[in-house]
């Protein structure tokens, strides 16, 4: 019991860390993927925070006496981590950033965002640029081009 | 002045010309910047070079801001510890150094005609800023001696590379570059879960505080932990055979510039990541005695050489057969570390260089025949050797280069590897690595006879050679591939250093 008490921080970060895991892997919708994907991030933040904890410590701004010089025998909190996981937030945004930009791009140039039937688009694209070379109708122009010139007007 | 701080600036150089690029709407100046920062760097880190040939090691603190002398108020103890972020620049890391930015720098004149074929217009100068953020993520990922920053420099390269592969002009561009987007991510975020549990049994970021803490506390469940967690999330960065499976999508549709130079050079990086995490960070003895990672590199090995080589024969797109080359030749990399022997070592930091030559140029050549032709599968190569006699000559001698013909560098790297392979008395290895070959030679032949044997459809237009800058690029590489293919010294005196290095001295 003292097992699973004393660090349940870290059994919380590690049931994060499979939801997430799981979410990517099993949902066929891409922007659940990056939901799942963010869980998964967030749940290493909640690792490196915990690992910060110095338990009855100081927070980590120096205790000063009467003549302003810092006070010995402190302990103070280790703010690194903190630090280090405000550069894994920004690059957790970014990365779901690109990630809903690249979702917007596909929800245009494919019409969906669901897995199976981006499959079946994409095994479709194959085999009409397989199909083009028998006929040989336009060797010089793919339809894999077409697809995205036509909707590059817009953007 | 300049030369004290050149371990960072061959790094910020082209981290700052990115952001002035995104300042233009056209591409003619962010073209002209990116040269003068890719030459910047390459002049930084030629500069740099001559500075280690000896053996010394360059250690740069960020901002003079490193060592530190700190009181552990919980033990009493007095010690010092290196705080700051450093810049560690050693005989290992100067060849990686050396090979993206010599890549970078020569196939820029090649990016400006492909990706103007390639791009829409007002893309054009994001693109660059896009490269250069890449390329100075790459750097920095080389040069850093702190995890954590190995961590943020991944992430700088690996976002900027998805941004990179989406602009493909297939739409199935989109999808690939999220399928790697997801595997990317997972992968990093997995090096940062192990980055992390070093970090508490260590309280250090530094790598060579790290190694030196590490000894102590390297049979304790967090660092087995840690290890793995690492070795999964490199091996998916790598495209090792399991988690291969983003990298041959992402190659196929990615813009033909942006193939080229990834596959030079993304999973090269890696690979440079985990042998100096292996050998320096959790050291021989832990990764190869105590944990069975050459059994497991081996044997994955193995199985991507054979898949990678067995499917690129039946590729129909170029592009894709390259790429699954590509898996199987990561497979040699790879098996020649598992071997965890000097010779071993030798021969993955020169076929880390050599591979990056070869199929840097044969993406080249491929991008060159897809912007005449406008397709990459291999009938769109159907006589095409008539009228673009130079680029289908670049491709052969790319292709000689990839299957390991003599004088050409490919020829080194694999003489190398069977070497390390009979010192262990891996016999059914070696068969298996001229299976492999053979399979090489298969699939390059392909293109090469649908280039020189068949004959192109006589009503499909005149093709003209290749323009002026992408044969430089591709010359040059040539000159490369030819060169390091007979004159050795440079790159097997500096490989058989950085070994020996690594493996007698630690850092």
């Amino acid at each position: 019991m003292d097992y699973i008490l004393g660090g349940y921080n870290y059994w919380m970060a590690i049931i994060l860390m499979l939801t997430g895991l799981y979410a990517v892997i099993v949902s066929g919708n891409l922007v659940k993927k990056l939901i799942g994907l963010v869980i998964f991030q967030t749940s290493v933040l909640l690792i490196y925070i915990s690992a910060g904890l110095v338990k009855g410590a100081h927070f980590p701004i120096y205790e000063l006496n009467a003549h302003n010089v810092p006070l010995d025998g402190v302990v103070y909190v280790n703010p690194l981590p903190h630090v280090l996981m405000l550069t894994a937030i920004v690059v957790g945004v970014a990365t779901l950033a690109v990630g809903l930009a690249l979702a917007v791009r596909i929800k245009e140039a494919f019409g969906t965002i669901e897995e199976e039937e981006l499959i079946v688009l994409e095994l479709a694209d194959t085999k009409r640029a397989q199909e083009e070379l028998i006929i040989k109708k336009k060797p010089q122009k793919p339809a894999k081009r077409m697809t995205r010139t036509s909707k590059g007007g817009k953007r | 002045m300049i030369e004290n701080n050149l371990p960072a600036l061959h790094v910020v150089i082209p981290l700052i010309a990115a952001g002035v690029c995104a300042l233009f709407k056209k591409d003619v100046w962010p073209f002209r910047i990116a040269c003068v920062a890719l030459l910047c760097s390459f002049a930084a880190v030629v500069t740099m070079l001559t500075q280690v040939a000896g053996g010394d090691v360059i250690s740069y603190f960020m901002g003079d801001w490193g060592r530190k002398d700190y009181y552990d108020a919980m033990t009493g103890v007095k010690d010092s510890a290196v705080v700051g972020i450093e810049y560690r620049i050693d005989m290992l890391n100067i060849i990686v150094l050396l090979l993206i930015s010599f890549i970078g720098l020569v196939m820029l004149p090649y990016a400006k005609h492909s990706i103007e074929a390639e791009i829409p217009r007002q893309k054009r100068s994001l693109f660059y800023v896009m490269f250069l953020l890449c390329f100075a993520g790459m750097l920095g990922i080389v040069t850093t001696g702190d995890v954590f920053n190995i961590y943020v420099f991944i992430e700088i390269t690996s976002l900027s590379t998805y941004t990179l592969i989406a602009l493909g002009r297939d739409r199935r561009a989109l999808t690939s570059s999220f399928e790697y987007l997801i595997m990317g991510t997972l992968g990093a975020t997995f090096i940062l879960i192990g980055i992390g549990l070093l970090y508490m049994m260590t309280g250090t970021l530094n790598l060579v505080d790290m190694s030196v803490r590490l000894e102590e506390v390297s049979h304790t469940n967090p660092v087995i932990a840690a290890f793995a967690f690492i070795t999964l999330g490199l091996a998916m960065k790598i495209a090792l055979f399991p988690v291969h499976i983003w990298l041959t999508n992402a190659y196929a549709y990615a813009p033909s510039f942006v193939s080229a130079f990834l596959s030079a050079t993304a999973t090269k990086v890696m690979i440079y990541v985990f042998i100096r995490l292996i050998y320096d960070v959790f050291g021989q003895d832990f990764s190869f005695a105590f944990m069975p990672l050459s059994e497991i590199l081996i044997t994955l090995a193995i199985l991507g050489i054979v898949v990678g080589s067995v499917t690129a024969v039946y590729q129909q797109n170029v592009k894709r057969l390259l790429a699954f080359s590509s898996v199987a030749q990561l497979g040699y990399m790879t098996l020649a570390l598992g071997l965890a022997t000097e010779t071993g070592l030798v021969a993955t930091i020169v076929h880390l260089s050599n591979h990056a030559l070869s199929k840097g140029l044969l993406f080249l050549c491929v991008g060159a025949v897809v912007l005449r032709v406008g397709g990459s599968r291999v009938d769109d190569f159907n006589g095409v050797a008539k009228q673009m006699p130079l680029t289908m000559a670049a491709f052969v001698l790319g292709g000689f280069s990839l299957i390991g013909m003599p004088l050409t560098a490919g020829f080194i790297s694999k003489w190398y590897l069977l070497q390390a392979l009979l010192e262990e008395g891996h016999i059914a290895l070696v068969i298996v690595l001229l299976i492999s070959s053979l399979l090489a030679i298969v699939y390059i032949w392909r293109v090469v006879e649908a280039a020189y044997f068949k004959e192109r459809d006589a009503k499909a237009k005149k093709l003209t050679e290749a323009p002026l800058g992408m044969l430089i690029s591709m010359a040059v590489l040539v000159c490369a591939n030819i060169y390091f293919g007979v004159m050795t010294d440079f790159t097997l005196g500096f490989a058989r250093d950085a070994a020996s290095q690594l493996f007698h001295g630690g850092l």
